[in-house]
């Protein structure tokens, strides 16, 4: 039985935004905070620190996205988790940011000059107050444009999480594609939702680095 | 080499051998084959103040670094105010918040106001409040002669104020001694004297220092003691009168002859 692509329809589609959005968020929040703990461990002192980290981010910007969310989905039955796609994609998206978050947020830790740092530590600051009051600040700045700009990345990145089976905006298109047989009109609206997410984020994190780049020094 | 000469300018002697605030014994650092301190002996004295210079590449820098570890020596010992710097950061904290440290660039924090970057370490490593930071931080700021410029951003300021900031704020931190590593290097020209006249201050009000300059007239009004270092070794240290007028070494005569022939 076919049915016609009508207001329902898109409709559902659209109320499958808000688990794209949502999966976006976690992954981001989840990514940034890991990530910095990544982004430190790159930079640090500690030669083992920087070992584990630089392996951490080779393995995820080295591999699918949909070989990690595979990974954490099945990885977990076959040691005995029983985990829904939903925390299946909300980890394996997670860790995926945090590589990247990661590996960019070194280089902004690392474009602060090494001066900065000397200054800091010949004053008496010890590593936790150096980098909180000195390095990430200026850090901060720099990471803005290329992290809004890599939201836009994990959006899309989600659209991943249909395969394991978690009901995103894709997952809801397909829903949609075996009920009316339109893949061409479906996915055609379904891609432009997700252009109507992203290229608002495009637009500000062109702006954030134009306003960066203004010399401030 | 053994200390040749105690300084006694202007008639005072500062110095006495129970007030060591700086002691290097045989200090070496190699970079990967290349070595950049051979053998350092030196001994600083409460309110001595020491002029190091040298050609580019003769260490200098590196030495002074060492002091508060910004570059780690691989033998030898080093201590200040009687703490020996070892591989513990305890030491290194108790000999951090002593020395204070001038820089060529500056290295003022962009992101802070020019108070904020005197407030910083005095409220973060000190633990004073932020009332008596601020007070202090005012104190120093009239000091060097820039009250007015409190609540600008470094990147507002010209070159010569930026480096008298950066001297207040280590001021802020009440040191011992005062290390400056070229401060005027990076000056133009007509911003050098504003600095050096701050330095002068300082060095009238007791403040041990040791600097690492070019700057020759500053060594001959300022300077117990000018200690000349190439690759990697002290070849000759003085008083200012002796080092400039009568200089033992070859390598001394040559430099010289460089810098001030022109």
């Amino acid at each position: 039985m076919i049915r016609a692509f009508g207001y329902n329809e898109f409709l559902f589609l659209l109320s499958a935004v808000q688990w794209t959005l949502l999966l976006s968020v976690i992954a981001f929040l989840g990514g940034g905070i890991v990530g910095l703990f990544v982004a430190l461990a790159r930079t640090s002192d500690v030669k083992p620190l920087r070992w584990v980290s630089t392996g951490y981010i080779q393995i995820f910007q080295g591999t699918p996205l949909l070989m990690q969310l595979f990974l954490v989905f099945f990885g977990a039955t076959v040691i005995g988790i029983d985990m829904s796609p939903w925390v299946a994609a909300a980890v394996g998206l997670t860790l995926n940011t945090s590589a990247f978050l990661g590996e960019i947020w070194r280089g902004c830790i690392q474009s602060v000059p090494r001066g900065q740092w000397e200054a800091a530590s010949s004053l008496g600051l010890r590593y936790p107050g150096l980098m909180r009051y000195v390095i990430l600040p200026q850090a901060v700045k720099v990471a803005v444009p290329p992290t809004v700009g890599y939201l836009v990345q994990v959006i899309k990145g989600t659209s991943l999480a249909a395969i394991i089976g978690f009901v995103e905006l894709t997952r809801a298109g397909q829903i949609v594609n075996n009920a009316t047989f339109q893949p061409f009109l479906v996915f055609g609206i379904v891609a432009a939702i997700y252009f109507a997410l992203c290229w608002p984020l495009s637009l500000l994190s062109q702006r954030l680095e134009a306003r960066y780049a203004a010399p401030s020094r | 080499m053994a200390l040749a000469t105690e300084p006694t300018r202007n008639g005072v002697a500062p110095a006495m051998s129970a007030d060591v605030v700086i002691r290097m014994e045989g200090v070496q650092k190699w970079y990967d084959q290349f070595q950049v301190l051979k053998d350092i002996d030196l001994e600083v004295h409460r309110g001595e103040r020491i002029v190091i210079c040298g050609p580019s590449g003769s260490g200098k820098s590196t030495l002074i670094r060492c002091i508060n570890q910004l570059e780690r020596h691989q033998k030898g010992r080093i201590s200040v105010n009687g703490v020996e710097l070892g591989p513990h950061h305890r030491q290194l904290d108790m000999v951090r918040r002593e020395v204070g440290m001038v820089f060529q660039s500056f290295n003022l924090f962009p992101h802070l106001t020019v108070l904020e970057n005197c407030m910083l370490a005095p409220m973060k490593v000190r633990g004073t409040t932020k009332a008596e930071a601020k007070a202090t931080a005012i104190r120093y700021l009239e000091r060097v002669r820039i009250p007015e410029q409190a609540d600008k951003y470094p990147g507002q300021l010209s070159g010569g104020q930026q480096q008298r900031v950066a001297i207040a704020r280590s001021l802020c931190m009440n040191p011992k001694v005062m290390l400056f590593d070229e401060p005027t290097s990076a000056l133009d020209p007509e911003m050098v004297k504003e600095v050096l006249d701050t330095m002068i201050g300082l060095a009238e009000d007791g403040m041990t220092m040791l600097c690492v300059t070019h700057e020759m007239g500053f060594a001959k009004s300022v300077a117990h003691r000018v200690i000349f270092m190439d690759r990697g070794e002290i070849v000759e240290q003085n008083t200012p009168e002796e080092f400039f007028t009568a200089p033992k070494s070859e390598r001394t005569r040559s430099f010289l002859g460089q810098i001030l022939a022109h």
